[in-house]
């Protein structure tokens, strides 16, 4: 018998890429395509979603080629994509009517606060899960709305769509107009209840229903491809860090993974029903396979990890290169009563202080950089444990295992760090590639290349495992002065700072 | 002030030829350039090679700048950064061979584990990052001694230790298993360390051409093993893995 083959394309921030995996999620080939950010103005981050394009269709030439495969032999294609960015596009033509605006952008600023002052953070968190942000897709689209001559117009008269870039894509693939529905609770438009576009919140942002995409499943088959894939059928999307969870197999209620990068994305499934937060956690879909009920995660993002270790190295210069902080660190015991709360601009989840900065806390003479190293590496982990207690407390359900992946995973004192102050085991899959592994999932569940989620479990294996090794006495005491660190960092921008 | 001793001011001269534009040079080049006799130039080379300064071309009979001299300056590559640029082509070395994986550099003469991923079989195994295992005895090392001969002169020195009735305990046996490991590029270790334990290396090169590592993995005879030879298919797995990690770290493919 043939072999058989799924594909995933993750289009990520920094780069478009296409994997395809076997029948056992291992990885037969991978092609990778990076394109430039562009930065018309301090604060504005866009893309061309052309160039996007152009690359996807490269970088699936590209996969195929390498693993000598053709259209023929994929069973289904998947897609993971950065979320929130915003593409509005000519019905007729294809063609954009304006860059990509993408998640980091700030130029929302003054919409997310009129917003806020307006309706208030609640009425957003109800309908859609989210408080008003600059990240979200739908304030994005109400600038485009706002300030492209005659587009709210041509928006009313079905002449211009609305996608992220799942649509984007999928609409480039087959001519359809369709997202999946992780991808539209990163919108702020969706109501998390009915799954459908919410008459209050277009309202509020003032986006015409006529321009939006049909809200579908995660894991279905949307359409054929055309093209160099023609016949291959388009059977999944979600945005990266959903995928990523998907991909981990975090299927039951209680399970969570975290994806250690620049920033990190801590994500607990929490079953078939939305959880609230109170603690300053985002209430989104996780996933949805077809017609089955689908199910929703709290999420908890962290903006400063490997992101410290990346200053620490370049505006610090006391390492080289990014591993080689656990060199320094490992040249110490312990901090030494050290500790770093990375506010670079503002405390995130679970704080949400905006007038906090930086702070490094405890110094005395006897302090070395390979104490400050240690102080680097252990925020990242203090971090986290912070999201997990609120996750934990909004959800009402324990944490027993982190599944871990990303760039730092390859830490060893962290991970065992992480381990210590969770107090739970941290565990390393085999493939590091969850996002694009995620997508390839749903996609062949959608086509039946694999018959359920147990066959996917079957695959995870695992590469590494940390255990909780700290007294608890020491990990409660290193908690507490983390907690005092924090509230060093609130209250230091002054209304007339610049 | 006492003065400067002749013989290190000689040797310091032949590295500093050695390090100049020609980099490979004979002993009646290096006489002439430094206006000694050629019985004194080829003891200090002599001298030099024992320490691993120098190393001579088998063919051409010449003398370059040794693997230990180059290792003592910029090109040491750092463990953690070893594993970082090896993680996707290590688990994908453990997912192809369903085994075990490790990574080991050399220190102090012996394997250092730098990266451990687990067999993919979801039994209970702990990492075993940090632990130092004997060079003579195991695939990885063996790797690295073949690659860092000077090291392993000076681990013969100090007597073999014995593990198994397989173990190589003779100095000369190990140097010979050094040039067979040296001329295939690969190593194995057939229950010298633990009686029921194999495993199979092959070296991680720089963009230097130095030796900075070795992987490879390790199991049971039985899965490892066919006619008592390593099984050719993760021999080449394992070989492929390597140079993947040398590609990552800039060596010049091959």
């Amino acid at each position: 018998m043939r072999e058989r083959y799924v594909a995933a394309i993750d289009q990520g921030t920094a780069s478009s890429r296409c994997l395809v995996f076997d029948r056992s999620g291992r990885i037969v080939s991978v092609a990778q395509k990076e394109h430039p950010h562009i930065f018309p103005r301090p604060g504005w981050v866009e893309h061309d979603p052309e160039e996007i394009w152009r690359n996807v269709e490269e970088v699936v030439a590209r996969a195929l080629g390498e693993a000598r495969l053709e259209a023929s032999d994929l069973v289904a294609l998947g897609i993971a994509n950065q979320r929130e960015s915003t593409v509005v596009w000519d019905r007729q033509t294809g063609q954009a009517v304006h860059n990509a605006i993408n998640w980091q952008d700030m130029r929302t600023d003054h919409i997310v606060r009129a917003l806020d002052k307006e309706h208030g953070q609640d009425f957003f968190r109800e309908r859609s899960g989210l408080p008003p942000a600059t990240y979200f897709s739908g304030p994005k689209l109400m600038w485009l709305l706002d300030t492209i001559d005659g587009l709210r117009e041509r928006a009313e008269a079905g002449e211009v769509l609305f996608g992220t870039m799942d649509s984007w894509l999928i609409w480039r693939l087959t001519g359809r107009h369709l997202t999946d529905l992780t991808n539209a609770s990163r919108t702020m438009l969706m109501n998390l209840h009915t799954l459908d576009w919410d008459r209050e919140l277009l309202a509020a942002l003032g986006v015409p229903r006529a321009m939006l995409p049909e809200i579908r499943s995660s894991a279905e088959v949307y359409g054929d491809a055309g093209g160099q894939l023609a016949g291959v059928p388009v059977a999944a999307a979600l945005g990266d860090q959903q995928a990523a969870l998907f991909g981990q197999t975090c299927f039951s209620p209680g399970e969570a993974k975290c994806t250690y990068g620049t920033g990190s994305f801590l994500l607990m499934n929490t079953g078939e029903r939305p959880v609230p937060s109170s603690s300053g956690l985002l209430t989104t879909l996780a996933c949805r396979v077809g017609d089955e009920p689908p199910t929703y995660a709290l999420e908890g993002s962290i903006a400063v990890t490997g992101a410290l270790v990346q200053w620490f190295r370049d505006n610090l210069t006391l390492i080289g290169s990014a591993p080689e902080i656990e060199t320094l660190a490992r040249t110490v015991e312990d901090n030494g009563g050290c500790y770093f709360v990375p506010a670079f601009s503002g405390l995130f989840a679970p704080h949400w202080r905006s007038d906090a900065r930086g702070v490094i806390a405890g110094l005395t003479s006897y302090i070395t950089k390979g104490h400050l190293a240690r102080a680097v590496l252990e925020a990242t982990a203090w971090q986290t444990r912070e999201v997990v207690e609120a996750m934990i407390s909004d959800a009402g359900v324990p944490l027993s295992t982190l599944r871990v992946d990303g760039g730092m995973t390859a830490n060893n004192l962290l991970m065992q760090f992480l381990a210590d102050v969770l107090d739970v085991s941290v565990v390393r899959p085999m493939v590091a590639e969850t996002v694009s592994l995620g997508a390839a999932y749903a996609a062949g569940l959608a086509v039946g290349f694999w018959s359920d989620t147990e066959v996917l479990r079957a695959n995870w294996h695992m590469a590494a495992q940390w255990l909780p090794d700290m007294d608890s006495d020491l990990r409660e005491r290193g908690y507490r002065k983390w907690r005092k660190a924090v509230a060093l960092t609130t209250d230091w921008l002054d209304d007339d700072d610049d | 002030m006492p003065g400067n001793i002749q013989s290190i001011e000689r040797a310091a001269a032949i590295l500093r030829l050695l390090s100049g534009r020609t980099r490979r040079l004979g002993v009646v080049d290096l006489a002439g350039e430094l206006g000694l006799p050629k019985g004194t130039v080829h003891g200090l080379l002599r001298t030099l090679q024992s320490v691993g300064f120098v190393e001579q071309d088998q063919e051409t009979g010449k003398y370059q700048l040794g693997a230990a001299l180059l290792h003592m300056g910029s090109s040491y590559l750092d463990g953690n950064e070893l594993r970082t640029r090896a993680l996707n082509w290590s688990d994908s070395l453990a997912a192809r061979t369903q085994e075990a994986v490790r990574i080991g550099t050399l220190h102090d003469g012996q394997v250092l584990i730098v990266h451990h991923v687990f067999r993919p079989d979801d039994s209970l195994q702990t990492l075993d990052v940090g632990s130092l295992l004997p060079a003579h005895a195991t695939a990885l090392g063996k790797v690295l001694l073949a690659n860092h001969p000077y090291v392993a002169v000076e681990l013969a020195k100090k007597g073999l230790a014995s593990f198994t009735d397989a173990t190589i305990c003779d100095a000369e046996r190990l140097e010979r298993e050094l040039a067979r490991v040296r001329e295939r590029g690969w190593a194995a270790d057939i229950g010298e360390l633990t009686p029921a334990q194999v495993s199979l290396a092959a070296p991680i090169i720089d963009r230097s051409g130095l030796t900075v590592g070795a992987v490879g993995i390790f199991g049971p005879p039985e899965r490892l093993l066919a006619a008592r030879q390593p099984r050719g298919e993760l021999l080449a797995y394992v070989r492929e893995a390597a140079r993947a990690v040398s590609r990552e770290l800039g060596a010049i493919p091959w």
